[in-house]
């Protein structure tokens, strides 16, 4: 249940942003969180939905976008998409693909009033 | 009402209870702009912040949409490199422990303080969520503890290292080891300022865990295959478990271990000299 800590880190982001711009709501959260960043989508809104109650978020909606993960071949050099850490290269059959994308989480835009 | 704790609430938002695949749960779980779930293609990125999602421009007149472009574990990124700062002043190697409960970690852990016999200056934190039982353990062998009890938190977090580490008596050149929660899914997400993660997997627990929970096995660079004095009596396969590892992680190194009889664990103490030499 990391998720509860990944959301706690989403609204402290978003109420420093909201701050700064000095919104008065938050309508909208757009995330992008990566097919291997080991963390439920799913389990995540609920824990935002908690989390976020009694900010400046309270009841914003929340887009997630999927990033698929993307990686390189350290053998052959060939780039491949990685659905999962033990995707074999398609071209030389090699494991452990160097991820180039799609382990991370964002905070990509909020929109505020 | 939620499907998974049975919570009240006008949107069937956790689709967990419905299975299978997700773009399918949302258009069960109905319509409305909070279940707008879409992937775009995040190589070519929305030209314009209203590119995002066309409902937006619609609203354009009230509401703004703001860049942010941040990452989520940012703050503990941040604070997980001012500990390996702090650390590597001191050159001291700081190893995470991680493994699912009842792997042996402490077990390991005191064994191989008690090999050391205060050769090398050492300290430890243990990370659980409730009791100081590991820190006991620990302090029998004469090396100072903290107990960190996460409450209700299933991992360690930079933050908590960083409060640690100030109250610890760890001498330069020394070794601090750091036992994380038990729990073989979250604390691999968060940096603590290590220089190592170290994975201990047991042989009760099945050769396939690698594969089952590649993450944590992705971000280690060592592992411990502990509880060895029970191959005999079980149908692990050591050399797979090693194959599933390496398929998640080839750079990932091996060691067998028994904390009860003692295999490996000089193997372990040479692997932690060589790394300290380069600290």
């Amino acid at each position: 249940m990391h998720e509860l800590s990944l959301a706690e880190g989403i609204r402290d982001i978003v109420e420093e942003t909201a701050t700064m711009e000095a919104a008065t709501r938050v309508r909208r959260i757009v995330l992008e969180i990566g097919a291997l960043a080991a963390v439920d989508a799913d389990a995540l809104r609920f824990c935002l939905d908690e989390v976020l109650s009694d900010s400046i978020a309270e009841g914003a909606e929340v887009d997630v976008i999927d990033v698929p993960g993307r990686g390189r071949c350290r053998q052959c050099g060939t780039l491949a998409p990685i659905d999962e850490r033990h995707t074999p290269c398609p071209s030389c059959g090699a494991y452990g693909l160097e991820v180039l994308e799609g382990d991370r989480m964002r905070v990509q835009a909020v929109e505020l009033e | 009402m939620c499907g998974v704790c049975g919570c009240g609430g006008s949107e069937a938002r956790i689709g967990s209870v419905f299975g299978g695949d997700r773009n399918k749960r949302v258009q069960r779980a109905g319509t409305g702009t909070t279940q707008a779930w879409r992937a775009i293609d995040t190589r070519r990125p929305a030209a314009s912040p209203a590119g995002l999602d066309h409902e937006s421009t619609n609203r354009a007149s009230v509401a703004r949409l703001q860049r942010v472009e941040r990452d989520i574990l940012g703050k503990n990124e941040r604070i997980a490199a001012a500990n390996r700062n702090w650390l590597a002043e001191r050159r001291i190697l700081a190893l995470n422990l991680m493994s699912s409960p009842g792997s042996g970690k402490t077990s390991l852990l005191v064994r191989a303080l008690e090999t050391l016999g205060g050769r090398l200056p050492a300290a430890v934190i243990e990370g659980d969520q409730q009791t100081e039982f590991d820190a006991e353990r620990i302090r029998a062998t004469g090396v100072p503890a903290l107990q960190i009890n996460t409450g209700k938190g299933c991992h360690l977090d930079a933050d908590m290292v960083a409060r640690a580490l100030p109250r610890l008596p760890l001498a330069e050149r020394g070794l601090l080891l750091i036992e994380n929660v038990g729990n073989l899914v979250c604390p691999a997400a968060f940096d603590l300022g290590e220089a190592h993660k170290v994975v201990i997997l047991s042989v009760t627990e099945g050769e396939d865990k690698p594969l089952k929970y590649p993450d944590m096995f992705a971000a280690a660079d060592l592992m411990l295959l502990n509880k060895a004095d029970l191959l005999p009596y079980l149908s692990f396969d050591v050399e797979r478990a090693i194959e599933y590892a390496r398929r998640v992680n080839p750079r990932l190194e091996v060691i067998l271990t028994s904390a009860t009889r003692g295999d490996g664990i000089d193997a372990w103490l040479a692997w932690i000299e060589r790394e300290r030499a380069s600290a």
